[in-house]
């Protein structure tokens, strides 16, 4: 009856809206008040924000790189290849750097985290954790939602900072500007206000990969098969949500910076 | 079968007439299949009640009723004398304190060690290195698996995961326990010793406990069987005597189809009983 899946479909979205909303609350209230799983904490910045390193690296730099590359041809038209620095700065800094960051992330992570409290949950451990006394969210969530956020911004940093020196070398190395020019021009070219706007993506990113991968792993029935899916459905889910919320924090920016 | 784990067991708390799991008109479905309808009963202090019942029948969302893992649609639980269908998550969680329970797949923690799987809830409790490393050596004696303290629990067979969990749940010297099938997937060897334990701990501490079986040989072992301290293994009670703090509850298709002593059922005239016991 289409009627009834209808119905069906608008109270299963409602109601994981609701999860979802709840979940997040929680975990991020738990940051308020006792215990707090400070060895937790660690752990998930060593797994989310070193293992993290490498792919952030490459990412960031290999951007850097062609952006430094592709730009070069439109500048030339208006005379203006020594701005390079400039354009790679601003779209490393402002853009690039914090969603490509957070998506890689989200691939890496938001899909770890799904599979590993989805096999939790399936196995019943989750509630086997609630019957030795212990919250579920405290102990799994909270962390790896701090966790995020907080290595989620410094892994921009080190994304910028690296893509700014790809287009460094290809703009130096392949386009033959001059070294201190293409600094000159990226540094000058970067106001306080873009340097907020790409990390409070960050931020925002990082809770929104912690508590979207956590929620589907929480949520995931159907033994091995429901593992997987949790899996794509945090990494798809999540990844939107970054493009989404990029939107809304760039609008929000412009109106208070200005530009 | 080695010692007790008596030097871990709480002291016995002060006897009281009140039961101590209290199931009243309790129901609970899920989507449109209604699992439990209007199930009553009651535990006193020391007893053991076996859970009987084929497949599907609400035997083990029942026990996760009674750890307040899930909450009924209507009707009221109380155990040790509190309402845990109507209490908050946060305060389940200091409750559970009281009651240990033992899963049907174990849900061994399978990051962890064996020593910090059963040392688990005394890390949450924050007690010290030295106190938990010695009480997870007796919990682990007591299940007959001092060897297995340093393996991860893919290192170990079903039968092993088993007593360690028993292990787990029964460190803290909990007042109730809950068997959810602990014997279910075992060969009957294994399953022979997993009812030892469930014997042992029945007869050492003399806690309240729930247990869900298949096996009506594993039930009526429970029945007939009792711990001889000196020999340290499970022994027949003589004269075909029968523990009587040993119950039953039969359910099928969410309701109570028995809720009685173990003679009462062997001679049992209701003929879906006679027919599931045969």
């Amino acid at each position: 009856m289409p009627g009834a899946s209808t119905e069906s479909f608008a109270k299963s979205t409602v109601a994981a809206v609701q999860e979802y909303s709840l979940l997040a609350g929680r975990a991020v209230g738990n940051m308020f008040s006792g215990p707090r799983y400070w060895a937790d904490i660690f752990t998930q910045m060593d797994s989310i924000g070193v293992g993290s390193l490498p792919i952030v690296i490459l990412t960031g730099f290999f951007t850097g790189c062609v952006l430094a590359l592709q730009s070069e041809t439109a500048l030339q038209e208006f005379g203006a290849v020594s701005r390079t620095g400039s354009l790679v700065s601003l779209s490393m800094v402002k853009e690039l750097g914090p969603v490509l960051t957070a998506l890689m992330v989200s691939g890496r992570n938001a899909s770890g985290m799904a599979s590993e409290l989805g096999s939790m949950k399936v196995t019943e451990q989750i509630d086997a954790m609630r019957a030795l006394g212990t919250d579920p969210t405290r102990k799994l969530v909270t962390p790896r939602v701090v966790a995020t956020v907080f290595m989620l911004f410094f892994l921009t940093i080190v994304s910028d900072a690296v893509g700014i020196s790809g287009g460094a070398l290809v703009s130096v190395a392949m386009l033959g500007l001059n070294t201190t020019a293409y600094i000159h021009s990226s540094y000058q070219s970067l106001a306080y206000g873009n340097v907020v706007e790409g990390l409070t993506k960050a931020l925002f990113s990082g809770f929104i990969i912690a508590s979207v991968g956590c929620f589907y792993g929480m949520r995931t029935e159907g033994g091995t098969q429901g593992v997987g899916r949790a899996t794509t459905q945090a990494v798809v889910v999540s990844s939107v949500f970054i493009i989404i919320v990029d939107f809304i924090i760039s609008r929000a920016m412009i109106s208070i910076f200005g530009s | 079968m080695p010692e007790t784990l008596e030097a871990t067991q709480p002291e016995a708390p002060e006897a009281s007439n009140e039961p101590v799991v209290v199931f009243d008109k309790v129901s609970i479905r899920f989507e449109r299949k209604t699992v439990l309808d209007k199930i009553s009963f009651t535990v006193q202090r020391g007893e053991t009640l076996i859970i009987l019942g084929p497949a599907g029948c609400g035997k083990s969302v029942l026990m996760k009723l009674c750890n307040g893992l899930l909450k009924p649609d209507s009707g009221s639980i109380t155990v040790f004398g509190e309402r845990i269908d109507t209490m908050r998550e946060r305060d389940l969680y200091g409750f559970r304190s009281r009651i240990g329970m033992v899963f049907q797949e174990s849900a061994l923690f399978d990051s962890l060690s064996v020593e910090d799987n059963v040392a688990y809830r005394l890390n949450e409790e924050g007690i010290g290195y030295d106190e938990t490393h010695k009480r997870v050596e007796e919990a682990l004696h007591f299940v007959d698996l001092d060897h297995a303290i340093d393996k991860f629990p893919s290192e170990l067979s079903g039968g092993m995961r088993r007593r360690v969990s028993i292990a787990r749940a029964i460190i803290s010297g909990p007042e109730l326990i809950l068997y959810d099938s602990p014997t279910g997937g075992l060969d009957p060897i294994t399953s022979t010793t997993i009812i030892e334990l469930v014997v042992k701990q029945r007869d050492v501490s003399h806690a309240t406990s729930l247990l869900i079986t298949h096996r009506l040989q594993d039930a009526f072992t429970l029945a007939t069987h009792r711990y001889d301290a000196n020999s340290g293994r499970m022994e027949l009670i003589p004269d075909g005597g029968i523990d009587d703090t040993t119950r039953f509850l039969v359910l099928n298709e969410g309701s109570v189809v028995y809720n009685g002593n173990t003679h009462d059922l062997v001679h049992t005239e209701d003929p879906w009983l006679k027919e599931y016991l045969s």
